[in-house]
């Protein structure tokens, strides 16, 4: 048959029913913009969500030396000396999961600026901590890569140190402070991050370079620790495992053969498994809560629309009865039908669409909330429209073909 | 005068049985007539005597239970559903008492309606044949009226113009004057006389006896039989009746 007569056909008797036609297809149109804007502010929030966890640094991956076991006494954590400049060489080197890595050697003791002193901790690190510990440099700038291949006796301060050092609101930058009686020379102070979640003060800290640190005050050539950012969150999982495996072979780990055991890690990897989990488990749970509300809504949706060409067969059943005594064929009233029914949930689903992307932008401009609109949930959106005009459209559609045409055009 | 004419419909023994609850109805009893191309037909009975069923008959409606029709040379008893659609679209056209057009809807797009359903004409001469038919039919300054900004003798001279518009072997009307006044019935029967001197063959199936007086042949059933068969030698001119009607005062 001619589809394109049918396609006429369909759109003149939506035409001539406008207002039956938009209620019918009300239904889809609140249905979709429901979805749309509940996708928006959902994937919106997900991702300010993600934002703040990755903040926190969700992606940050520590290595520390393992606790040696001396005659049945477990040592304190740390105590070997098995990390040393060769393994975060060979990470760096390596791994493909970790943008940013950076030795960490600590020690505490006190700083002195004139006659202000404060105790604190001073951490000999690289540049890319800044970036692992999702830190920043507010006044002055991080010391460089220069600075670290010449052990430069400089520092950045945390803002705790800067209140305690310079109580009178002195530019600290260039002044000297000493820490255990050798001069660093500040150079940049961090922006002030304040507690972390365990009641630590983020911002009581000294960053020197660790090559400084090593040398100059504690004199060792081991590595308290290595800390480095996967790329993102989700593979620091692989991330994880590949340093594992690195550093298996840069100790020399024996793996499980048939007769003796794996030999065991002489380290510990943590990443922050509690931070990943507790994202992905609140994104799992907006995805399932408005997979709920889309299909709740589109089913309602579908059965509006049902419904009404229920009503629309069995008001219009003299119409079918003439359509089909001037020549129309059972498959051409069903194909009229289905063609309406699609064309009402498409243009539904097409008003809903931009209902639902205004609402959003409303939402974002007067509620100030985060919103994201993807393009798959348009797509997503259109497919179910058609879906929804075939599957819920086919049975008025069958009804109506299947009428003879004898009664229908008799009925009253 | 129409044995040289071509036969356009020809019913031999068709009966027709419908089972309602437990009762056998037999609504027609074995009808046999031929109708030749160019007649104007009434056929009248009253309720019950199987006008109706016949009627369906005629319009490839329904098939007969038993006996054989001819519509144009076509068998049709044996036609499935669709098929027998396909040939309503081709050959018949139907105008019903209560107009039966589409809400809402243009005379124009009213009257293209068949053709829609006839993938072989293009939209400009479907578009054409509509307007041509409505100015036949006298409409030709209604053609983007829709059918609810129109009067009854309008909207059946726009059914009329639907009938006419696939070029119909027979025009199939049912009480096509049942529900208007009587000086537009007479209208639209001067109308169908005007078909008829034209050369095209109509039925009109009615219960009103005065309609068979403007008619070239009467066909009486009864109880699912015919009972006569007769032509009508001094046929009535519609035009002159409505001449004769005491003036309309609401025009």
């Amino acid at each position: 048959m001619n589809y394109t007569n049918l396609f006429k056909i369909a759109l003149r008797a939506i035409a001539a029913n406008k207002t039956r036609s938009f209620l019918t297809a009300l239904g889809i149109i609140i249905g979709i913009a429901s979805v749309i804007t509940m996708l928006a502010v959902g994937q919106g929030t997900k991702q300010s969500i993600q934002a703040n966890i990755a903040e926190m640094g969700s992606n940050m991956i520590m290595i520390h030396p393992g606790a040696d076991r001396r005659g049945g006494v477990r040592q304190e954590a740390s105590s070997m000396e098995t990390l040393k400049m060769t393994d975060y060489k060979t990470i760096k080197e390596q791994c493909r999961y970790i943008k940013g890595i950076s030795p960490v050697v600590t020690s505490s003791g006190q700083f002195i600026y004139g006659n202000e002193n404060t105790p604190s901790s001073l951490y000999g690190v690289n540049e890319d901590y800044l970036e692992i510990r999702q830190l920043s440099v507010a006044e002055g700038e991080m010391f460089t890569p220069a600075d670290i291949k010449s052990s430069a006796k400089v520092c950045v301060l945390g803002q705790t140190v800067v209140d305690n050092l310079f109580p009178e609101g002195n530019d600290p930058i260039g002044k000297v402070v000493r820490f255990n009686s050798i001069p660093f020379r500040v150079v940049g102070v961090l922006k002030k991050k304040g507690y972390n979640s365990m009641g630590m003060d983020q911002d009581d800290l000294v960053l020197a370079p660790y090559t400084s640190v090593m040398k100059r005050i504690l004199a060792q050539t081991y590595l308290g620790s290595i800390q480095c950012s996967a790329i993102t969150e989700s593979v620091t999982e692989k991330a994880t495992e590949e340093i594992t495996a690195i550093l298996r072979h840069n100790h020399k780990l024996k793996d499980a053969t048939e007769d003796r055991e794996a030999d065991e890690d002489d380290f510990n990897i943590r990443s922050q498994e509690e931070l990943a989990s507790m994202m992905t488990s609140t994104s799992d749970m907006l995805t399932i809560l408005l997979g709920c509300v889309a299909g709740i809504s589109l089913i309602v949706g579908g059965i509006g629309i049902m419904n009404i060409m229920y009503v629309s067969v069995t008001e219009r059943t003299r119409e079918i009865g003439l359509r089909m005594s001037v020549g129309a064929r059972g498959t051409d009233i069903l194909n009229q039908f289905l063609i309406e029914a699609i064309l009402l949930s498409v243009t539904g689903g097409l008003i809903g669409v931009m209902l639902g992307v205004g609402a959003s932008f409303s939402i974002k401009t007067f509620a100030h909330w985060p919103i994201a609109i993807q393009a798959w949930t348009i797509v997503m959106s259109f497919a179910v429209c058609t879906f929804t005009g075939v599957f819920f459209g086919w049975y008025p559609a069958q009804k109506a073909a299947r009428l003879d045409p004898i009664e229908a055009i008799r009925y009253e | 005068m129409p044995k040289d004419n071509k036969i356009v419909i020809e019913l031999q023994d068709v009966k027709r049985k419908f089972v309602v609850g437990n009762e056998l109805v037999q609504a027609l009893r074995g009808v046999s007539f031929k109708i030749y191309e160019g007649e104007f037909v009434t056929i009248m009975g009253k309720s019950g005597s199987g006008k109706s069923t016949l009627l369906n008959q005629l319009g490839c409606l329904d098939t007969p239970s038993s006996g054989e029709y001819f519509l144009d040379g076509v068998a049709v008893s044996s036609m499935s559903k669709s098929q027998r659609a396909v040939l309503r679209n081709r050959k018949i056209g139907f105008i019903f008492q209560n107009y039966n057009l589409l809400a809402k809807t243009t005379s124009v797009e009213n009257v293209e309606l068949p053709l829609m359903y006839n993938s072989d004409v293009s939209a400009e001469e479907r578009r054409r044949r509509a307007v041509e038919a409505l100015k036949a039919v006298g409409l030709g300054d209604r053609l983007y009226h829709k059918s609810n900004q129109m009067s009854g003798g309008q909207m059946q001279r726009v059914a009329i113009a639907r009938a006419l518009v696939n070029n119909p072997a027979v025009i199939l009307a049912d009480e096509a004057t049942g529900n208007l006044d009587t000086r537009t019935s007479f209208e639209i029967l001067v109308l169908f006389q005007k078909l008829h001197a034209e050369g095209r063959t109509i039925i009109f199936v009615t219960h009103n006896p005065d309609i068979a007086n403007y008619s070239s042949r009467n066909i009486m059933l009864r109880d699912g039989r015919v009972i006569s068969d007769k032509h009508n030698e001094s046929i009535m001119s519609a035009a002159d009746g409505l001449a004769a009607l005491p003036p309309s005062t609401d025009e």
